[in-house]
């Protein structure tokens, strides 16, 4: 352009930047931020006792905010100037990576299982680790399940917390009640959960996909307000507690068995270490994750996958193809509700202790940036965003406190710019022949 | 009868504060055809704005109640505004013409963002508001009950109703309501015949973020206590609303509105109180899969 219009300019730097417009751009988006942040940042409202609420002012933190607007907003404007040389030359650094990572899938998925399997056994690990790596796999699981619904068939679930609480209370009512181990109701509660992702599913699976959402959201507060009114069953907002731990083909994790149990350090021969049973639960919800991603990346190539994501692109071309709609969401539904179920009745055992907290409607939105974070129908950016998002508070208070913050903040963030996700795959599995092959040549 | 009339007083109290939030999901939806899930934090948002605003003003030594009433009223509706107008400017607008659900997905971000902000600056814990308007009419007494309508409760419905009229004249009569008609009918068509879409729908975003501020400041003025989780149920139910009278109409938001509200009234009133959100939510299930264009809405053809 610049060379068109037969000016002098450097290569590299490009035309001179339009200063006077970009900084005004910028004063005003400082100025918006600063009258955005006046009243519920500058003015903090405090208890002073007594039921009434005193002022502090932190008109400084505003300053700082609308600063940081400014920079921001100049920073974000300044860079396709600079950019503009090198467009269309390639593709930029973030595209390649991920293009890089799709080609190399396979490797870079054997040494993910491989460095998961080994985690217990390096020699840094810690029994804190392990801990956080059993919540990392929980959420991949949840995740995983959920890509299912949103990912590959394209219902946008709000409520999926719900399917995790009927796993768990599933388990906790059979262990409490009628006295089964985890093994035990370990299918029940998919099946429960998969029954009720039916249940739930069939009236509302007409339904328009932001409709869809909405009853969802209401599907999983129903649940929730249930189990936390219905005392009698569910022991109300005290929960079930003494859900019994897995235990090892029969051999339970304790010190010291009641009579006639072997324990695991006995019949090994090992110095009893409570550590055992937090590996062994590890490794429980490894294995459980990577039958659901095994299950997900099979059933993607059955009849049953390709009308997910054919349905996901145009319902109304499916319906004229004679794909029968309801039917087909309504399996996504279910068996991203069983794995729901499943991830909750291993949170039972692990947690030992249940109740309605667990199931806020905060956790389905975790649930659902996790899936949205790493693109939606990524199995490995779910991985990606799951660790992201359950270790970023293990770095300090600050990053606790913010959490949510830079969630909400990333999901909006991620729509704009990257609406495919940190990984993206919303590629349909397979292409017809001609394509297919055209994909192949290229470079 | 006596409790009857008096839960019916206090269904439409709160019923014409869910269909002023009604309005905001409403007119979205018809126009931008998305579900603004953080219509209910800028209400939230404008229940905080007004209790600092009365703090402000209580410090600045002005305690006339209807002065006060006033300035607050319209600081509130401002800067709420401000916030509705930044909401639409950031999550949404760029992502016009992306795909199906991105608008949602985003919406839901910034519902998060905002009620962890205001978490983080204003603190989890509830907010008190000491009672500003008392007093009320006793309208029937029997048998040692009282119905009683409060002043604050007949200043609830006057107000909703006064900001309803000149809401539907707004949309009615003037250029702007006819530029906002034309869009909700064909976006595209509109901008070819030179209406600044954007605009519009800017606009439109601040004048349901408007109504939603007063409903905040009503909610804070009738419960006394405010805190950053009120926007998520207050939003779903009055987005039931709207869907209740039929997404896209302005007289069906009002009218889902105070159903909505007298069904929760009624719900706590005679069964039980603990389930009355779960009435809302049968309520929202039982509309969309029954009668999905609400009850004065037009039917939705999905064009190919």
């Amino acid at each position: 352009m610049a060379a068109a219009s037969g000016l002098a300019v450097d290569e590299r730097t490009g035309p001179p930047l339009p200063w006077a417009p970009l900084l005004k751009d910028a004063l005003l988006a400082a100025v918006i931020a600063a009258l955005l942040a006046l009243p519920l940042v500058g003015l903090q409202t405090y208890d002073i006792g007594g039921g009434a609420l005193g002022i502090a002012t932190h008109f400084d933190w505003v300053a700082w905010g609308a600063a940081a607007v400014f920079a921001g907003r100049l920073a974000l404007r300044l860079l396709p100037q600079f950019r503009t040389g090198r467009r269309g030359t390639g593709p930029t650094p973030v595209s390649r990576l991920t293009a890089w990572a799709g080609r190399q899938a396979v490797p870079i998925t054997l040494a993910g299982i491989a460095l998961a399997a080994a985690l217990p056994f390096l020699p840094f690990s810690s029994r804190y680790l392990i801990d956080l790596g059993t919540t990392v796999l929980i959420y991949v699981m949840l995740g995983w399940g959920l890509n299912v619904v949103v990912g590959l068939a394209g219902l946008l679930d709000l409520g999926y917390v719900a399917f995790y609480a009927v796993g768990a209370y599933t388990f906790g009512l059979l262990a409490r009640d009628l006295d089964f181990s985890f093994w035990e109701a370990l299918p029940f509660s998919g099946l429960v959960a998969a029954s009720f992702g039916i249940l739930l599913g069939f009236p509302v699976l007409r339904l328009r996909g932001d409709y869809l959402a909405i009853v969802t959201l209401g599907f999983g507060e129903i649940i929730r307000i249930v189990l936390l009114n219905w005392a009698s069953l569910t022991g109300g907002p005290n929960g079930i507690g003494g859900i019994p731990r897995p235990s090892f083909f029969g051999l339970a994790f304790a010190r010291s068995a009641p009579e006639g149990v072997t324990t695991f350090h006995q019949f090994f021969g090992l110095e009893f270490s409570p550590d055992h049973r937090v590996i062994f639960l590890y490794f429980v919800i490894l294995g459980m994750a990577l039958i659901t991603n095994v299950f997900t990346l099979r059933i993607r190539k059955l009849p049953l996958g390709r009308a997910w994501e054919a349905l996901r692109e145009d319902e109304t071309a499916c319906r004229a193809l004679g794909i029968n709609p309801t039917n087909v969401k309504l399996s996504a539904f279910a068996i991203g509700a069983m794995f729901g179920g499943l991830a909750g009745c291993f949170f039972a055992t692990r947690q030992g202790f249940i109740s309605p907290e667990s199931f806020t409607f905060i956790e389905s939105a975790t649930i659902l940036a996790i899936v949205v974070l790493g693109g939606m129908g990524s199995q490995m950016g779910v991985v990606l965003a799951a660790i992201l998002l359950v270790s970023l508070p293990e770095f300090g208070r600050a990053f606790a406190e913010f959490r949510m913050l830079i969630f909400g903040a990333a999901m909006v963030a991620v729509m704009v710019w990257r609406p495919r996700g940190l990984i993206a795959h919303r590629e349909p599995t397979v292409w017809l022949g001609t394509r297919r092959r055209a994909a192949r040549i290229a470079p | 009868m006596a409790y009857f009339l008096q839960q019916l007083i206090n269904g439409l109290t709160l019923g014409s504060i869910y269909g002023l939030i009604a309005i905001g999901y409403t007119m979205v939806y018809g126009i931008v055809g998305m579900i603004n899930f953080a219509h209910g934090e800028i209400y939230m948002i404008g229940a905080f704005i007004s209790i600092i605003a009365f703090l402000v003003l209580g410090l600045a030594g002005i305690t006339y109640v209807p002065l006060a009433l006033a300035v607050v009223l319209l600081t509130t509706m401002a800067f709420t505004s401000l916030y509705g107008w930044t909401v639409e400017r950031v999550a949404y607008r760029p992502l016009r013409g992306s795909f199906r659900l991105a608008p949602l997905i985003s919406a839901i971000g910034m519902s998060i963002f905002l009620q962890n902000y205001v978490q983080i600056f204003q603190g989890a814990r509830v907010k008190p508001m000491p009672p500003l308007i008392q007093g009320g009419l006793t309208i029937l007494e029997s048998g040692g009950f009282a119905v009683r309508l409060s002043y604050l409760q007949l200043l609830i419905i006057l107000l909703t109703f006064v900001l309803m009229a000149g809401f539907t004249s707004l949309i009615a009569a003037t250029p702007l309501g006819r530029a906002q008609r034309a869009c909700e009918q064909d976006m595209r068509m509109a901008s070819l015949l030179g209406i600044d879409v954007d605009r519009v729908i800017a606009l439109t975003f601040v004048m349901g973020a408007a109504l939603a501020a007063v409903a905040g400041l009503m909610v804070t003025l009738y419960y006394g206590v405010v805190d950053f989780f009120i926007g998520f149920l207050a939003g779903v139910k009055a987005f039931t609303a709207a869907v209740l009278g039929g997404i896209g109409s302005l007289p069906g938001a009002m009218l889902g509105g105070i159903l909505i509200g007298l069904i929760e009234a009624f719900w706590s009133g005679y069964f039980s109180v603990e389930y009355k959100d779960v009435s809302v939510f049968v309520v929202l299930i039982l509309v969309l899969v029954f009668r999905p264009t609400g009850l004065v809405g037009r039917p939705d053809v999905e064009k190919v």
